[in-house]
C-alpha cells in the first residue's frame, strides 16, 4: 500500500494537477450542486429495452468534474475493489480531456463503460468521498463520470488500446468470460502472458450479457469492451466447458501453467415450496436468459419464453429488479415485486428500486409465497402469499422476518420469477477432487493471492464469494492476475 | 462451429448428422450429451449422443423432426455448419458388470440408447434389447444393437415389423422368461413412465434416460428441472439418468409441454418459409 500511496502524491503533485486546483476555489467547487443524469421517461421506457439512463453530456461532465477537490488523501479510492485513480480520470475531464480519462480508467479497469453502469458506487467510490464523509453533502458523481468518459472514448472512435508487456510465451488459461474472467484476463495480458478464455456458452461476458438486461447494460457496449481484450492480444473459445470439454490436465498437457476459475455463481436457487415446478414459474437466470442472451422476445429468435399479464418475482436483489423491469417491458399489466422484509433491508441498489417505482412496478414487500397452483395445462395460475413482520435482526444484521399465521391470502399469477439467490457452480470443483472448498460450495483461495489449495489454480468472483457484484467479481480478477504473476514468475526463476 | 460430414435419413423424419467435434469426440462417454444451436438467432436444445469417433473426431446425432431446430438440423448437408456444440454435459452413464440388463429403447430414443448397450455388452453383461417404435419405418440402429446385444426384440404399434405391441409387452416377456438385474429404458417421457411402472411391478432397478427443455446445459438456468423422489432436480448436471421409479413422469410431461403453443406455431412458419425457399 505503501507505493500506492506514493505514486499517488506523485501523480497529484504533477504541475497540471497543481494549477488545476488552484484554479478554482475550494469553496467554488463545494457550493456546486451534483449533476443530475437525464434519465427516458419511466412511461415510455418501460415499453421497450432502450437503455434508461442516459449519460452526461460533455458540458455536465466538465460541471460535476468540477466538484471534485483532487483530495491530498483520496479516500474515494479505498472505496473501489480496482483501485482506480479516481481524481486523477476527473481531472482529466476537467481539463477537457476526456480521451485522456478513459485512460486512466483503463491503467486499472477492463471494463469502464460496465463499471461506469453497473457498479454500486454509493455504497463504494461515493460512499468514501470526502463530500459524504466530511461535508455530508452528496458525494461527486464519480460512477456517472467514469461512464461518461468511456462512452466519450468509444464514441469517438479512437479507442486506446492499453498496452501490454512484450509477450512471454507462458500459457494462463481463463475459466469463465463473466467480470471475474475478463479483469483477469487484461491484466494478465497487461504483464504479457498468453491468454486464452474459455467460456461455456456461445457468447462472451457471462452474466454481463445473460443476466444484466439491455435497458441497464446494452451488450453492444459489452462486446466493445471484449473488442479491446481481442485487439490486446486475448483469445477466446466459446462453446468450451472446462471439466467436460476436456479437464485441467488436459490444458496442462496443452501446456498451461497457470489457471483462473471465474465459473461464476451457476445454480439458481428455489423455494421448495409445494408447485414451484409448475410452467410459467422460472429462476431469474432462465428468465433473464431466455430474454437477453437468446432474445426470447424478439419475433424473429427461435427461443420462447412465457411471459403474462400477472407476474410475479420473488426477492429484493438486484436481479429482482432486473426481472420484474423486464416483465414491465414485455407488457405485463401487473408487475409485482414479493420481498418478505421491508423496503429498508432490500438488496438492490437504491436507483434500481427508484427506477422500478418510477416504471409501476408494484412492490409487496413483508410478504413471502407459500405455495402455487396451476390450471389444467400446468400452468401456474395463482399463488398463496402470507404476511410477514419484522423481528431481531439476524447473521446478517437485517431484521429477521417472521411470518404472521393467519395472513395467507391468494394472488393471480401467470408467470412467477424466483429470485432469491444463487450457489456456486459445481461443474469445475466437481471434476477436482483435490481443490479445498467451502460448505457452501465455494472455493477457498488465500484473500491475497486468490490461490486455491491447487497451486496453480486461482479463483476469484462468485465462485468464491457465493453471489456478489460485477465490481467485486473485477477486483478479484485483478488480485488473482497479480498473485498468478507472482507465481509464475517465480516458478521460472526456479528452473 | 461444427461442420457436417456425413447425414443420412432413417426415415423421412429421422435423420444421422455427423459432425466434426474432435474434443468432444474425446471426451465423450455412454450418456453424455450435447447443447446445439443452429443459426445466430436459434435455441438451444439438448441432444444425447448417439456414437462418436475419436480417430475421426466426430461425434453423432441422431434427430427426428419434431420442430424449428429439429428440422433446421434435417435441413443442413454434409459440408454445412452447426453453428454452436457444446459438450459433453451430464453424468456419464454408471457402467459394470450387472449381469443380465434390460434395455428398452421407444422411437428417436433408441438412438442414446445405443451407445449405453454398447458399453453395457463391452463390460461383460448379458445384454437384451428391446427397440420399440410406431411403426417399422421408426425401428433405427437395428443391425447395431443386434451386433451389442444378445437379443434384440422389436415391437411395433402396428405390427408392420417384429411384434405388435407395446415396449412393455417386449419388456415383460423377458422379465417372465429370465432374471433380469437391471433395466435402462430411454424414449419418449410416456414410455418411460410406463416401462418403469412395468419393471417397478418386478422391484427391477431401472434408470431413465432424460431429455427435458433446456437453455445453458450447465446447470444455470434451471429449465430442466424435475422432480426425483420428491426432491427438485437439474436433469443437465444432476441427470440425465434418474431412478426411474423415482422421477414424476406426469410433472415431466407437462414441463415439456410448456411452450407448446409457441413451438407449433413457430414450427408452422418454418414449414410455410421452407417451402417458400425451395
Amino acid at each position: 500500500m505503501e507505493n500506492i500511496a506514493e505514486y499517488l502524491k506523485a501523480e497529484r503533485s504533477q504541475e497540471w494537477r497543481t494549477e488545476l486546483r488552484k484554479s478554482m476555489k475550494a469553496k467554488e467547487r463545494t457550493s456546486k450542486e451534483r449533476v443530475h443524469m437525464p434519465e427516458r421517461d419511466p412511461n415510455i421506457r418501460n415499453k421497450n429495452i432502450d437503455e434508461v439512463n442516459l449519460g452526461l453530456t460533455a458540458e455536465m461532465a466538465l460541471e460535476e468534474a468540477q466538484r471534485c477537490l483532487d483530495c491530498p488523501n483520496p479516500t474515494c479510492i479505498t472505496g473501489c475493489p480496482v483501485g482506480i485513480n479516481i481524481p486523477k480520470f476527473i481531472k482529466k475531464i476537467e481539463t477537457n480531456d476526456f480521451l485522456g480519462a478513459a485512460v486512466v480508467l483503463k491503467e486499472t479497469n477492463a471494463l469502464p463503460a460496465v463499471c461506469g453502469r453497473v457498479c454500486p458506487q454509493e455504497k463504494q467510490c461515493e460512499n468514501n468521498c470526502f463530500y459524504t464523509i466530511s461535508l455530508k453533502k452528496t458525494p461527486v458523481a464519480i460512477g456517472n463520470l467514469e461512464r461518461f468518459a468511456a462512452d466519450f472514448e468509444r464514441n469517438s472512435g479512437k479507442i486506446a488500446i492499453p498496452e501490454v508487456a512484450e509477450p512471454n510465451g507462458i500459457k494462463v488459461a481463463v475459466i469463465g468470460s463473466g467480470p471475474a474472467g475478463l479483469s483477469a484476463a487484461g491484466d494478465l495480458c497487461k504483464y504479457g502472458y498468453d491468454v486464452t478464455v474459455f467460456e461455456a456458452l456461445h457468447e462472451i461476458g457471462g452474466v454481463l450479457k445473460y443476466g444484466i438486461p439491455e435497458f441497464r447494460l446494452p451488450n453492444e457496449i459489452v462486446d466493445v469492451e471484449i473488442n479491446v481484450m481481442k485487439q490486446m492480444g486475448v483469445k477466446f473459445r466459446t462453446n468450451f466447458v472446462v471439466g467436460k470439454t476436456a479437464t485441467l490436465d488436459d490444458l496442462k498437457e496443452q501446456g498451461y501453467e497457470a489457471f483462473f476459475v471465474g465459473s461464476g455463481a451457476g445454480l439458481p436457487r428455489f423455494m421448495n415450496i409445494p408447485g414451484e415446478n409448475y410452467n410459467g414459474i422460472f429462476s431469474s437466470n432462465e428468465y433473464l436468459t431466455r430474454i437477453n442472451l437468446m432474445n426470447a422476445a424478439k419475433e424473429d429468435y427461435d427461443t420462447p419464453v412465457l411471459s403474462g399479464k400477472n407476474v410475479a418475482v420473488i426477492g429484493g436483489g438486484n436481479t429482482a429488479m432486473d426481472s420484474v423491469r423486464t416483465a414491465k417491458r414485455l407488457g405485463a399489466e401487473r408487475a409485482m415485486i414479493i420481498y418478505r422484509r421491508s423496503l429498508k433491508e432490500m438488496p438492490a441498489r437504491v436507483e434500481e428500486v427508484k427506477h422500478a417505482q418510477e416504471e409501476g412496478i408494484e412492490f409487496m414487500n413483508l410478504h413471502n409465497p407459500v405455495e402455487y397452483y396451476a390450471d389444467e395445462h400446468g400452468r401456474v395460475n395463482r399463488m398463496k402469499v402470507q404476511k410477514m413482520e419484522l423481528g431481531e435482526p439476524d447473521a446478517s444484521g437485517r431484521r429477521r422476518p417472521i411470518p404472521i399465521p393467519g395472513s395467507e391470502f391468494d394472488i393471480d399469477v401467470d408467470t412467477v420469477v424466483v429470485s432469491v439467490g444463487v450457489s456456486p457452480n459445481p461443474l469445475i470443483p466437481s471434476s477436482l477432487p483435490d481443490l479445498k472448498m467451502t460448505d457452501w460450495g465455494t472455493i477457498v483461495v488465500d484473500k491475497d493471492t486468490m490461490q486455491s489449495s491447487i497451486p496453480e489454480l486461482f479463483a476469484g468472483g462468485d465462485i468464491v464469494r457465493g453471489g456478489a457484484t460485477v465490481i467485486l467479481a473485477m477486483g478479484d480478477g485483478r488480485k488473482a492476475a497479480a498473485g498468478i504473476h507472482k507465481y509464475l514468475q517465480e516458478k521460472v526463476r526456479k528452473n | 462451429m461444427s461442420k457436417i460430414v456425413e447425414k443420412e435419413f432413417f426415415s423421412k423424419n429421422v435423420v444421422k448428422v455427423v459432425l466434426e467435434a474432435p474434443e468432444i469426440a474425446k471426451a465423450r462417454k455412454a450418456g453424455h450429451f450435447v447443447i446445439i444451436r443452429i443459426g445466430e438467432k436459434g435455441e438451444r436444445i439438448p441432444l444425447t449422443i448417439a456414437d462418436a469417433d475419436e480417430q475421426k473426431g466426430t461425434i453423432t446425432l441422431i434427430v427426428q423432426k419434431v420442430g424449428v431446430t429439429s428440422a433446421k438440423l434435417a435441413a443442413l448437408n454434409v459440408g454445412d455448419e452447426v453453428t454452436d456444440v457444446v459438450g459433453p454435459l451430464g453424468h456419464a452413464t454408471h457402467i459394470e458388470n450387472f449381469g443380465t440388463v434390460l434395455c428398452a429403447g421407444g422411437g428417436v430414443g433408441i438412438a442414446p440408447l445405443y451407445p449405453i448397450v454398447k458399453a453395457l455388452k463391452n463390460a461383460g453383461n448379458r445384454v437384451i434389447t428391446v427397440l420399440a417404435a410406431r411403426s417399422k419405418d421408426l425401428i433405427i440402429l437395428e443391425d447395431e444393437m443386434r451386433a451389442n446385444s444378445d437379443e434384440v426384440i422389436v415391437m411395433t404399434d402396428d405390427g408392420s415389423y417384429g411384434k405388435q405391441g407395446l415396449v412393455t409387452a417386449g419388456m415383460e416377456e423377458v422379465i417372465n422368461r429370465e432374471k433380469v438385474h437391471l433395466s435402462v429404458v430411454i424414449g419418449p417421457a410416456i414410455m418411460m413412465k410406463f416401462a418403469a411402472l412395468t419393471t417397478k411391478k418386478y422391484n427391477i432397478k431401472t434408470f431413465a434416460s432424460l431429455n427435458t427443455i433446456m437453455v445453458d446445459g450447465t446447470g444455470m438456468c434451471g429449465a430442466c428441472r424435475i422432480t426425483v423422489g420428491g426432491k427438485t432436480k437439474f436433469v443437465c448436471v444432476d441427470g440425465p439418468e434418474f431412478d426411474a421409479h423415482e422421477v414424476d413422469f406426469d410433472l415431466m410431461l407437462s414441463r415439456l409441454g410448456a411452450y407448446r403453443e409457441q413451438e407449433v406455431k413457430a414450427y408452422e412458419k418454418y414449414l410455410k418459409t421452407a417451402e417458400t425457399v425451395q
